[in-house]
């Protein structure tokens, strides 16, 4: 069986900058990803980021995902593959995953996970019709492939994902019908929603979708009113003529690959689900085991990459490799982390992170 | 509908692909998945459901959700959503479970 010391499961953002870290330690790492195209969800981000210049603020995600990729793409001690599906993690560290139809194993001795995340679904009539997809689809389809989802779209979501995309949509020449938000403020920052405002979308809050129309696919949108518990007010329904609804209504970590290795998961709502129980090192349950990015609780790019950083080095320390002035960047790393944390857009994180017992 | 132009991506003209879907001939782009190539080209519906035989488009597009599974090259449930096209392959509507041909 082939062997390796580090095992990195997903390059994302996370995977990515966890990599960088044990190659500067001068270890080999080899990561897997299911995707074709090395970066997670970078690969679709055409926003600028926000944050400090430490973390790249003002560059697009696309050309901060150049940058990662560049840093490490070269090194003699880096091996990837890609189009490769890890479907088992066991527990004396064998990973198995399938490329091309062929299972392959691998025997590691460390594993990050950073598997990210998949989007969540709300119920409603005819919510599986084509035409009804994840606004991360519907990004990956335009932005990576160059394909509009459709022409007239319903936005169902008001944090920074729906907000986002909403613009995004706008960019690519798709008309943004109304952006719906059930809840009674709008999820995301507010200089995203006054931008797509300012271009003329209706954003509404208390709504939400009774049921798609359509046969073969999404031909139009009913909405309604939403009362104080969430509840769809009866004669308070609108038609729209739209051809896709596009969710952005939450993530939840991909846990499975941790779930099946035995490592302790916990739910946590804050944190979009069931998470992996880490400490401060971003380690799991299980020694030789690390969680970071999404699946150890949905946030955002920026801090998946200085969680990802942090959990390269710890992993390198622990199996005994120099790291340069560790414990200086690691500090450096964990105060950026929390100052990333400390406005009113980390409430949720925070709490999620204390009930998991690691604020 | 491929976006012509923005703002900041460049789409350039890529190598066109020729494929086959429920025996129709179509063309996408090397660089497409089946299904990005299939959506291009106004195909949005891409199996049945397995009991009540409903439309299923794709819904994550990360390979996650088993929503876009299609019969390629007479192998069911393969994701089209990460599947990267090739020339010549053979895609069709999958019904249900799909079955191997």
């Amino acid at each position: 069986m082939k062997r390796a010391e580090f095992v990195i499961i997903g390059a994302g953002p996370a995977g990515l900058r966890a990599a960088k870290s044990l190659l500067d330690a001068g270890a080999k790492v080899l990561i897997i990803d299911r995707s074709d195209l090395l970066g997670g969800q970078l690969t679709k981000q055409t926003h600028m980021f926000f944050g400090s210049e430490k973390q790249h603020a003002s560059k697009r995600g696309i050309d901060i995902l150049k940058l990662m990729v560049d840093a490490i793409i070269e090194h003699e001690n880096l091996e990837i593959i890609t189009n490769a599906t890890v479907v088992g993690l066991y527990k004396d560290f064998v990973i198995g995953y399938v490329k091309a139809d062929v299972y392959y194993k691998i025997q590691a001795d460390s594993i990050i996970l950073a598997t990210g995340a998949s989007e969540k679904a709300i119920p409603f009539e005819n919510n599986d019709l084509p035409g009804v997809y994840a606004a991360g689809a519907v990004q990956t389809l335009m932005n990576v492939y160059g394909v509009k989802p459709g022409e007239k779209v319903l936005m169902v979501g008001s944090g920074n994902i729906g907000l986002i995309v909403a613009y995004q949509l706008m960019q690519a020449g798709v008309e943004v019908v109304k952006l719906i938000e059930a809840a009674s403020h709008i999820g995301g920052y507010l200089v995203h929603a006054s931008k797509i405002k300012r271009l003329g979308v209706d954003i509404c809050t208390n709504m939400s979708v009774k049921r798609a129309l359509g046969k073969d696919h999404v031909e139009a949108v009913e909405i309604w009113k939403l009362d104080a518990q969430w509840k769809g007010i009866e004669g308070t329904e609108e038609t729209l003529e739209v051809d896709t609804i596009c969710m952005a209504v939450g993530l939840a970590p991909l846990t499975e690959l941790l779930q099946q290795l035995g490592a302790e998961v916990k739910y946590v709502r804050e944190l979009g689900g069931n998470v992996p129980v880490i400490n401060q090192q971003f380690k799991t349950s299980i020694d030789g085991v690390y969680a970071c990015g999404d699946v150890a609780g949905i946030e955002e790019a920026s801090s998946a990459m200085m969680a990802g950083e942090i959990a390269g080095i710890e992993a390198a320390l622990s199996r005994g490799y120099d790291v340069e002035n560790a414990a200086n960047r690691l500090n450096e790393l964990r105060e950026d982390l929390s100052n990333l944390r400390n406005g009113p857009h980390g409430e949720k994180i925070r709490a999620g992170l204390a009930k998991l017992g690691v604020l | 509908m491929r976006i012509k132009e923005h703002p900041i991506l460049t789409f350039e003209a890529k190598e066109e692909i020729q494929f086959y879907y429920n025996g129709e001939r179509i063309v996408g782009y090397r660089g497409d998945t089946i299904a990005s190539a299939l959506h291009a080209a106004g195909v949005k519906k891409l199996s049945e459901s397995i009991h009540q035989q409903r439309p299923r488009g794709f819904y994550c597009a990360i390979g996650n959700c088993a929503s876009c599974n299609m019969e390629v090259n007479g192998v069911p449930n393969v994701r089209t959503c990460i599947t990267p096209l090739e020339a010549n392959m053979d895609v069709r509507q999958q019904v249900g479970k799909g079955r191997v041909r």
